[in-house]
């Protein structure tokens, strides 16, 4: 088996980067690291194929030893995807982590896991999206005179992540703290 | 009738149903009765295909499905052989089990905390995820399963995200996901050395590579799936993680989670790597997991943490097993990896029912429950007993067959992890006893201001914020868990059966001549 030498050299500089970014504390940055190490796994799996060649399957245009290996490319595909989907995960959670912080919790920032919690029970905890947009649109506002405009942003009302029963969940003391 | 037409469309409905199911729910999110009818309608059903593959198998070997009708190596194959169809019925069982539980809990608490809309879909995505890891007949349709069920479970810890089950999940996805990228470069790599991802093929390429190629895919795999399986020194992550998510899904996490790994770990070193080249780190990682993971049970005060630990410290029973390779082994794995699924998701379960009567699960502060809750005492110790060991329960007979493949290997280094064992199966008593006596029999009036050795030095859970609010307990949620209760038992009455099962499916898995033929009917490409 060949394979390039630049692709080969490209992969472990994705590597070497993503793992380094991965050690950091902050979740955006494990999570750009994750990005990286998965597309260096994505290129370690088309390396893996071997020499370039003619595109697989199509018959009649070239003969089949001169056809690239096309498992790998399908192998490939689908880790795309599902990096893709758990990139969106992780997302998401950069964006709760951030919005506790934001609420003066501990949020991902804190390191210590035995610092004392807020007093809260599970129950209070649980609050609608809708109370997530308005506390996170609070913040904005807060740290951000200027822009105005944001408030409005449609998407911010429809989260799929709707858990909730819009009967009034009860917001927690500092929800309203940050709001003012 | 052909058995093979009866058989091709039941392998992957396994999957479909659930997934379909997750359609289902997800599309009518707002109408909580369905939602359930859904749920519990797509486990049932699998639960019984299972049931019913688990006997025609046994009956006919293995069912192969060619998927899209490309033939393997090319195409997608789903294999169900004894080992499969086993842990297919038994983790259908508990999820079903469990669910019964959470809609319990979502009844009684008028929907608030569990099961929320998004609960249902997720859970059956996760389901899928675990049937397709276990009927998966190559590695990366294995891989495919693992990220199916991973992220579900990301998604199932994080609920409702409050900021001690963010920072849980934090921990737990970036060791996953660290666990899948691991995973997925010696696929990379596998496919590289043989230019093959089928798990039939592998078997007889794996072995024609030179040794030292064969050691790195190998170490490789087994270090992706102990981080699954939590084998100590990768086990640091699960303790952390687990007890934050709510009790339902803790309960499933504990029993079918960390059993996919072990499951994967004694598919791939008993089909692709029969000479068992890793025996002697294997015994010794196994007594290291079963002693490390006890000795911290033994200092936690809460009774989640407590449980997390042991369940750590019994997978080092299983890696024992698998460490030893001989038929009478893998059969004493298969059975343990039966009761110790079963058993592990009844205590969780239990703990759950524990933490809505006293309103805490630190042992600081419960006491008079045998008088304020005798069915969950019951409940609680009757697994206890079973996951410590106590003859005739089926924690006893795993494990007292385990010991005997070992004296069987007779090598040093065998005596010395059953002495593990047996000192982990007495310090496992230890820790679920005690837990017993402070919650269920101590008197409410002496928890306060108790003093006593036995709990002064005990680590309580650092998110645990002292208070205590309990709730109500409903019907089902009980009689959930007394189910799942006795099917544990059931294990111990039909010992003899499930045993002699156990001891047809390890037979399979150490020849895989049988495995690679019903795959390539007309011999290997």
């Amino acid at each position: 088996m060949s394979a390039s030498l630049t692709l080969v050299v490209v992969m472990a500089v994705l590597y070497a980067a993503g793992v380094y970014i991965m050690l950091e504390r902050s979740l955006t940055r494990v999570l750009i690291g994750f990005v990286l190490v998965g597309n260096a796994t994505n290129l370690l799996i088309f390396i893996m194929s071997g020499r370039p060649g003619s595109s697989p399957i199509i018959t009649g245009t070239a003969s089949d030893a001169d056809m690239v290996d096309p498992v790998p490319q399908i192998l490939m595909l689908t880790a795309i995807v599902i990096n893709f989907g758990v990139t969106a995960l992780i997302l998401a959670l950069v964006y709760r982590a951030w919005w506790l912080a934001q609420l003066g919790d501990e949020g991902d920032t804190l390191t210590d896991e035995h610092a004392a919690e807020t007093a809260s029970s599970a129950e209070q905890d649980f609050r609608s999206s809708a109370d997530d947009d308005a506390a996170v649109r609070a913040s904005l506002d807060a740290s951000d005179h200027d822009d105005a405009g944001d408030r409005d942003d449609p998407d911010d009302h429809d989260d799929p992540d709707d858990y909730d029963h819009d009967d009034g969940a009860p917001t927690r003391p500092g929800n309203t703290d940050a709001a003012r | 009738m052909n058995l093979a037409t009866i058989l091709v469309p039941l392998v992957p409905l396994v999957v479909a149903v659930p997934l379909l199911g997750s359609a289902i729910t997800l599309a009518l999110g707002r109408r909580t009765v369905t939602q359930i009818a859904v749920g519990v309608a797509s486990l049932t059903t699998v639960a019984l295909i299972s049931a019913t593959l688990l006997v025609l198998v046994d009956q006919q070997g293995p069912a192969v499905v060619h998927v899209g009708g490309w033939q393997a190596p090319w195409g997608i194959v789903l294999v169900v052989d004894r080992l499969s169809a086993l842990m297919l019925l038994v983790s259908a069982v508990m999820l079903l089990g469990v669910l019964l539980f959470a809609v319990g809990q979502g009844i009684i608490d008028g929907d608030r905390e569990t099961p929320v809309s998004i609960f249902h879909p997720t859970y059956l995505v996760l389901a899928a995820g675990l049937f397709n890891a276990f009927i998966a007949g190559d590695l990366f349709n294995l891989y495919v399963g693992f990220e199916m069920l991973l992220s579900a479970s990301y998604v199932l810890l994080t609920l409702g995200g409050t900021g001690a089950r963010i920072r849980a999940g934090v921990t737990y996805i970036v060791v996953s996901l660290v666990s899948s990228i691991l995973f997925l470069s010696s696929i990379a790599l596998i496919y590289g050395a043989t230019g093959t991802v089928t798990l039939a093929l592998l078997a007889e390429r794996i072995p024609a590579l030179p040794g030292d190629v064969q050691g790195i895919l190998g170490l490789m795999l087994l270090l992706a799936f102990s981080v699954k399986a939590a084998v100590f020194p990768l086990s640091f992550w699960l303790p952390d993680s687990y007890p934050t998510a709510p009790a339902p899904v803790t309960a499933v996490f504990a029993g079918l989670l960390t059993k996919v790994g072990v499951y994967a770990i004694l598919r791939t070193q008993t089909l692709l790597f029969p000479s068992n080249p890793f025996q002697v780190p294997l015994l010794i990682v196994a007594a290291l997991t079963m002693l490390i993971g006890i000795l911290g049970a033994l200092a936690q005060a809460d009774i989640k943490r407590l449980l997390s630990f042991t369940l750590v410290s019994h997978i080092g029973y299983l890696i024992f097993g698998i460490a030893i390779g001989t038929p009478l082994a893998l059969a004493a794995t298969i059975f343990y990896v039966v009761h110790h699924i079963s058993v592990q998701t009844t205590l969780f379960l239990s703990a759950g029912l524990i933490e809505r009567v006293g309103g805490t699960t630190s042992l600081a502060r419960l006491g008079g429950m045998l008088k304020a809750a005798p069915v969950v005492a019951v409940l609680f110790f009757i697994g206890a007993m079973n996951l410590g060991g106590i003859p005739p329960f089926s924690g006893f007979l795993g494990k007292f067959a385990l010991f005997q493949a070992g004296a069987q290997l007779g090598t040093p280094l065998a005596w010395a992890v059953i002495g593990a064992g047996a000192a982990t199966s007495l310090l496992t008593l230890y820790a679920l006893a005690r837990a017993w006596n402070m919650a269920f029999w101590r008197p409410r009036r002496e928890v306060e201001n108790y003093d006593s050795a036995m709990l002064d030095r005990l680590t309580d859970d650092p998110h645990d914020d002292g208070t205590v609010v309990t709730k109500t307990v409903s019907r089902l949620m009980v009689g959930a868990t007394a189910g799942l209760l006795v099917l544990t038992i059931g294990l111990t009455v039909f010992a003899g059966p499930v045993f002699d099962f156990a001891a047809r499916a390890a037979a399979d898995i150490e020849a895989p001549s049988d495995y690679v033929d019903a795959v390539f009917p007309g011999g290997t490409p």
